[in-house]
């Protein structure tokens, strides 16, 4: 940047540092993560690392752990095994004091929102203002109403409670919290799941525009493969523990959405094209037993 | 499922392999019981140390508080004046038989400001607080609040626990007071109105034998009460298992638990009370 004449033009410069090395830093990186609850194995080996600015889908059925991948990225869920990195930083070493400092950095979107219900829903994008800056009240209601407009919602909801909106109205809030802070990762968790179709391509399109309105990387975790190709990309599909042998990996597919079309694996088109295939055998197996008087426990 | 290939039939019905299960299963659940134990007592602490690092916002202890001693002292001071009246009626057809029904005083009294005002008023909260805590935390557990709060920043012990442990604390000895002073009224007046016993004699009676230090142990005893009621029904809301069913459970285990919870640690702080009184005023007074 030459400098223009102003005299604090330098001082700008040198209060942020050009630092290579920050900036091709990988924002996530996890490294062979496992995540086991009680005897369920949920993640096994896990190696994934998104680069900044980038926005990843994970697709997967249900249950195959993605919103669990989701959470053990910003240390809501402790990994068994392996570690993850965020900005370079090892989640685990940091204390409860640090991780709060670094979770201003992220946004969540929870799958049904997961609004506060005994506040409002200027209260509820309010929330994260005020538990981490110093703003005045007016200020905290001008973003609050800035960003609930981002959403496209009207300023009527914002003396309404999250009991009284729609599944979509609920979305948008939720998304428009998530935002309040500037997050450098966002992270959506089944944004389109419940919504009728044009609600979803609503989303789809907050989503993409949430990126190009500032530098954030994404990472949407969706089953919904119109969603996956219209914002990601990159797509890495998670296939549940449960059906894959020991040796076999957990990621099954990884890369540009187009190429997902024209990818080897069964599996994966079985995903992309929706079709019971071999589980329907396997529900008519089960079905046959139990006909035949055979006990299935 | 699919991993499981064992035929159906096969593994059907086996009277040693049922047997065997279960006794393999006693470690896990003796293991299970400890562990919760431990994650209780790490809740506890971790509840102490934010309550001692910073305390919540103004504006979230207040709706805590109204709900935790406003709404509850209208049950409190009905039950209260019942079982003042019930213990009158129990009492005055054991005590007739001996023509001592101006002792009654002294009974009822003693009973209600050691005993039955603190339990009582504790039983209430256990039921009418601790179940719903259970149930709101359990149910912001389960449609992921909880984690929501953890994302933004807040720390959920001290965002939802402290408020909640702080109302139950601070409020108990008003809630308590109230059952014992509702009792007292109740049952001087059903002695008076119905009973007819002389009521210089009643509170002359109940003069002598109720001291300072057994109010003081009504009360005392509440603030423990007050508290393992909120640790314990947060604690249960915090650690909800999935769904509707799981949320219900939350909340009728939050119940149980803190009510043997009260009754137990009733009997031990009545020991040890029992025993300082006894070390620092040797001479009792006797009943009659
Ligand atoms: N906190 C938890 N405790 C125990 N089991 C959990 C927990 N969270 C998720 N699971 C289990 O992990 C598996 C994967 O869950 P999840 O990541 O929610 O799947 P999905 O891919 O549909 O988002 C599920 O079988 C679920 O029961
Ligand atoms: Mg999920």
């Amino acid at each position: 940047m030459p400098w223009d004449g102003r005299p604090w033009a330098f001082t700008t410069m040198a209060a942020v540092p050009q630092n290579p090395d920050a900036q091709n830093r990988p924002l996530v990186e996890a490294r062979r993560v496992a995540v086991t609850f009680g005897r369920q194995n949920v993640l096994r080996d896990i190696t994934l690392t998104i680069p900044r600015g980038q926005t990843l889908a994970v697709i997967g059925e249900s249950g195959c752990g993605k919103t669990v991948l989701m959470k053990t990225m910003i240390g809501l869920v402790q990994p068994t095994r392996g570690e993850l990195l965020f900005d370079g930083q090892h989640l685990a070493a940091l204390t409860d004091k640090e991780l709060t400092r670094q979770r201003v950095r992220f946004g969540f979107l929870f799958q049904n929102a997961a609004l506060f219900d005994s506040m409002t829903v200027g209260q509820n994008i309010a929330f994260p203002l005020r538990e981490h800056t110093r703003k005045s009240v007016p200020e905290v209601q001008e973003i609050v109403v800035a960003r609930l407009a981002d959403v496209g919602l009207p300023e009527n909801v914002l003396a309404k409670k999250p009991a009284e909106l729609s599944g979509g109205m609920r979305k948008r809030v939720g998304l428009a919290r998530a935002l309040a802070l500037e997050p450098e990762l966002m992270l959506y968790d089944e944004p389109t799941t419940g919504l009728d179709p044009i609600m979803s391509d609503v989303i789809n399109e907050l989503i993409i525009r949430t990126r190009k309105h500032y530098p954030v990387t994404s990472v949407v975790v969706t089953h919904d493969m119109r969603t996956a190709r219209k914002v990601a990309d990159r797509v890495v599909m998670v296939y549940p523990i449960s059906r894959l042998k020991p040796s076999e990996p957990q990621v099954i597919f990884d890369g540009p959405p187009d190429e997902i079309d024209h990818c080897g694996d069964p599996r994966v088109l079985q995903f992309v094209f929706g079709e019971a295939g071999e589980r329907l055998m396997e529900m008519r197996r089960l079905s046959h037993v139990r006909e035949n008087g055979g006990s299935l426990v | 499922m699919a991993a499981d290939t064992t035929p159906a039939i096969e593994r059907s019905f086996n009277p040693l392999r049922i047997i065997a299960d279960d006794v393999a299963s006693i470690g896990g659940v003796t293991m299970a019981g400890i562990e919760a134990l431990g994650e209780f007592v790490l809740f506890t602490l971790s509840t102490f140390s934010w309550l001692f690092t910073r305390l919540p916002r103004r504006d979230t202890l207040i709706p805590n508080f109204y709900q935790i001693g406003v709404l509850s002292l209208p049950v409190v001071a009905l039950t209260g004046t019942f079982i003042g009246m019930v213990l009158a009626v129990q009492s005055y057809a054991q005590f007739r038989g001996f023509g001592l029904e101006t002792r009654l005083g002294a009974v009822i009294n003693m009973t209600l400001v050691r005993e039955l005002g603190p339990v009582l008023a504790a039983t209430m909260l256990a039921g009418r607080v601790g179940g719903a805590m259970a149930a709101e935390l359990g149910t912001m557990r389960v449609t992921e609040q909880i984690d929501a709060l953890s994302s933004m920043g807040a720390n959920p012990i001290h965002y939802l626990a402290v408020p909640r442990f702080l109302g139950c604390l601070m409020l108990i000895p008003t809630l308590t007071i109230m059952a014992i002073f509702m009792g007292v009224v109740g049952a001087f007046g059903y002695s008076a109105a119905i009973l007819h016993i002389d009521s210089h004699h009643y509170w002359e009676n109940s003069r002598k034998v109720v001291g300072n230090f057994d109010l003081f142990c009504g009360v005392f005893k509440s603030l423990f009460f007050g508290a393992s009621i909120a640790l314990i029904s947060c604690y249960r809301g915090f650690h909800c298992e999935a769904g509707a069913e799981g949320v219900g459970r939350a909340a009728t285990t939050a119940f149980v638990h803190s009510f043997v919870t009260i009754i137990v640690l009733d009997l031990f702080l009545g020991i040890g009370l029992d025993n300082v009184y006894y070390y620092f005023w040797p001479e009792t007074q006797p009943l009659f």
